[in-house]
């Protein structure tokens, strides 16, 4: 038998070619939001991979971690690199909060969790710069192949982000800036910033 | 390009090419290669896979050649080197998991099937969809570009180990390997955007009145898998990056000499590659869960004990993977415990098998192509699942290890898995795809002649597993105990037994195109089945459905009592029941 088309009902939304009912489908959260919480999920689980590899050489290091030969990676200078970075999550926490209610007003905001973000990258491109000139390098010892690896893994993940956060605060200034974009770019942001600390720990002490 | 509506604003605005007239007639290209179309991609994710599975089997067929008659040549191949036979056996299986399983049964099904069985009109990031199909591409020229480079393919095995995989003085295929490693990597990213685009679009596209419970369970399995896949892939791109450092840029992460571990790989490795054996596994009894309740004309038995058992499958798989280590220098108290999850691991999976057992219990069974399929996918499988258990055991499986036993288990689950999986599939939503009916006859031949082949191929090589006979040899004339007579023409039967069961596969495409243009007009249902996509039009036009339906109930109410038609489609209202 053939079937019939059933159409329902009290609410005829129709989209555009006059189809019933295409827009009444409730969405748990914005599409771009989910998508970017899944990918995110994934890079957690890929962040994982690699603390899990860095600690399995780290605990069976037989010559000490890091070896002697080998500097010491810069804790205290990257202490102030990290709280940089965190500022810069919560000004973009702050921003989104702001732009909710009034667009313009989170233009300031906006632009200094962009700064502290660029900060955090070129700061970071000073202390490679130094490292490498002491002898840390990708092949100068596991320990040197893996701060390269994870810090630049993430480094990498934090251009790309601020890449489109630079974007967006084009958007932004011209006032076109969509909601669900803007959220979608802080989900990633604040997986480049709340990973940060994560790796600070696992990977400099 | 495709037309500028169909971009900007799917999945929900864009226009139907059967009823909208001032839709623009699309060109070719725009509607064949780079369209945003989701049934479009899910024919080029399956079209690629079947051609990958050609030379997947080719390969296979060029090394069982070799160990049935060593040292002949091989009609169509030559004469096969030892490190040939390297190459193709690891390719074989690289394929065979990650470019045919993979992109048939998830990308392909996943992307024709979700939504039309959420009754939606597109995924909902369409062209992030189309660049996932376009990254897969890649990733299989990649790969089959691989073969042709100096000093040939890989062949250090689908699973890689270093130090042979990490350094081309042990591999001998500097190139081979490296390219080996970014067309996998490659190939994650694609199935990454893809399942992005399947969870995202089952959470927010659905059916007005379609709620958790009411989704087809192929959908659910589809969805669990790319949830399984995207969690478990992290850790194996992390040790794909260390392993393509350690090959073209002088680290030693897997160096023992310089501070590496060699064993790490193997658990990134397996921390993803046992998770993949369900990712693949679970659309696959997707698949057979929607045939069975259709074709027993019964509803699904214990529709949320599949859904709690797959949850379950999902969440032990993450702790089974050290069982692939038990040889490898692993501590024998965590041998323990991975021996204890990897038995538990197969009672959700009995379970899933007992409830479709159960579906056809009093069903009106018929033995339809497709049912021919679901059901040889349960007898297959079991066999799969039950030698697994003797290799989930540590003590059994330093005996076990690396032999022709744990080859043709593996090869039990993914055969069900990945050919009769795809077969039971393909047959069944042929109709929808195409509009024409297969030839159940033609059908039916080819179902014979794959599945007794198949099983002529392995029980065989059980018994040379058992006789300890060990994989990734080229040749076994230089091991007296392994190359007595009675052996040898185990390994003569088993390869006679897999030219016949390819030559049985021409039966299919000859099938698969004649019914393009010659098959049966399909209609709308030609099985009286329940579920959204037997809704839409045979094949369904651009946009799916010419007017969206709305769901009043589950998928599986098949010879209800209270009615006088054996089926409820999901989209029937209440009311208008003919009872």
């Amino acid at each position: 038998m053939q079937l019939s088309y059933v159409s329902d009902g009290p609410d005829k939304v129709v989209d555009i070619r006059g189809r019933m009912p295409a827009a009444r489908r409730r969405q748990v959260a914005p599409n771009g939001v989910i998508g970017t919480l899944l990918f995110v999920m994934a890079e957690v689980m890929l962040f994982a991979g690699f603390i899990s590899a860095h600690a399995v050489a780290k605990t069976t290091a037989l010559s000490g971690w890091p070896p002697p030969n080998q500097p010491r990676l810069p804790v205290e200078e990257t202490a102030v690199n990290t709280a940089a970075l965190l500022l810069s999550g919560a000004a973009l926490a702050y921003a989104y909060r702001v732009y909710l209610r009034d667009v313009r007003r989170a233009r300031v905001p906006f632009l200094i969790a962009l700064l502290l973000g660029c900060f955090f990258v070129a700061f970071q491109g000073v202390e490679w710069l130094s490292l490498l000139r002491e002898g840390l390098t990708v092949t100068s010892s596991t320990h040197g192949a893996f701060f390269y690896l994870i810090v630049g893994c993430h480094a990498l993940h934090a251009v790309a982000a601020l890449i489109v956060l630079a974007l967006q605060y084009r958007q932004l200034l011209l006032d076109r800036l969509s909601p669900g974009a803007f959220a979608g770019a802080q989900v990633f942001w604040f997986f480049v910033v709340g990973m940060w600390p994560v790796l600070y720990w696992k990977v400099y002490f | 390009m495709a037309h500028p509506i169909t971009e900007q604003q799917a999945p929900h605005g864009h226009a139907d090419a059967h009823h909208d007239d001032h839709h623009h007639e699309q060109s070719f290209w725009s509607k064949y290669v780079f369209s945003v179309d989701h049934k479009i991609i899910g024919m080029q994710y399956m079209f690629t896979g079947m051609f990958m599975a050609i030379i997947g089997g080719f390969f296979a067929y060029a090394f069982r050649m070799q160990l049935a008659f060593p040292g002949m040549s091989v009609p169509g191949w030559g004469h096969v080197s030892p490190a040939e036979y390297n190459s193709l056996v690891t390719n074989h299986g690289t394929i065979m998991i990650f470019w045919v399983a993979m992109p048939v049964l998830i990308a392909a099904f996943g992307n024709f099937l979700i939504p039309l069985m959420l009754g939606c009109d597109d995924m909902v990031f369409p062209r992030l969809n189309r660049l996932s199909y376009q990254i897969f591409l890649l990733s299989a020229i990649v790969l089959l570009a691989s073969f042709v480079v100096e000093n040939g393919g890989f062949g250090g095995a689908w699973t890689a180990y270093p130090p042979l995989s990490a350094k081309a003085e042990y591999s001998l295929t500097p190139l081979g390997s490296t390219l080996w490693v970014i067309a996998v990597a490659l190939e994650f990213v694609a199935f990454l955007m893809g399942g992005i685009n399947f969870i995202t679009t089952m959470m927010n596209s659905r059916a007005p009145g379609m709620k958790m419970w009411d989704i087809p369970v192929v959908v659910w399995m589809i969805v669990l898998a790319s949830i399984l896949f995207m969690l478990s892939v992290g850790p194996l791109i992390a040790g794909a990056i260390m392993l393509l450092f350690d090959q073209t840029i002088g680290t030693g992460f897997f160096d023992p000499a310089r501070g590496g571990d060699p064993v790490l790989w193997q658990h990134l490795f397996w921390f993803f590659g046992h998770p993949e054996v369900y990712v693949v596994l679970l659309p696959a009894i997707g698949i057979v869960c929607e045939i069975v309740p259709i074709f027993a004309r019964k509803k699904l038995f214990a529709y949320k004990t599949v859904l709690f058992t797959a949850f379950a499958t999902g969440v032990l798989s993450f702790f089974v993977w050290a069982h692939h280590q038990f040889i490898a220098g692993i501590d024998p108290r965590m041998a323990n415990v991975f021996t204890v999850t990897t038995v538990m691991i197969s009672v959700p999976l009995a379970e899933m098998m007992f409830v479709i057992v159960a579906t056809l219990y009093g069903g009106q069974i018929t033995l339809s192509v497709p049912m021919l399929w679901a059901l040889s996918f349960i007898g297959e499988f079991i066999i799969g699942g039950i030698t697994g258990i003797f290799l989930g055991a540590s003590g059994s499986d330093i005996y076990f290890h690396d032999t022709y036993f744990v080859l043709a288990h593996f090869h039990y689950t993914f055969f069900p898995i990945a050919i009769i999986g795809v077969y039971a599939g393909l047959t069944h939503w042929y109709p929808k795809m195409f509009g024409r009916m297969l030839n159940e006859t033609l059908g039916k031949i080819h179902f014979w002649g794959t599945i007794i082949p198949f099983n002529m191929i392995f029980i065989p090589l059980f018994l040379l597993g058992l006789a300890g006979q060990h994989r990734r040899i080229w040749s076994y004339v230089n091991f007296p105990e392994l190359a007595s007579p009675e052996m040898q023409n185990l390994r003569v039967f088993a390869t006679v037994s897999l030219v016949i069961m390819l030559l049985f596969q021409l039966v299919f495409i000859f099938n698969f195109f004649w019914s393009l243009t010659r098959g049966k007009k399909a209609g709308r249902n030609p099985y009286n089945a329940n579920t959204l996509e037997w809704v839409a039009p045979s094949p369904p036009g651009h946009g799916n459905f010419a007017e969206m339906p709305t769901v009043y109930r589950g998928p599986y109410e098949y010879s209800r009592p209270d009615r006088d038609e054996d089926f409820w489609p999901q989209n029937v209202p209440a009311e208008s029941s003919s009872s």
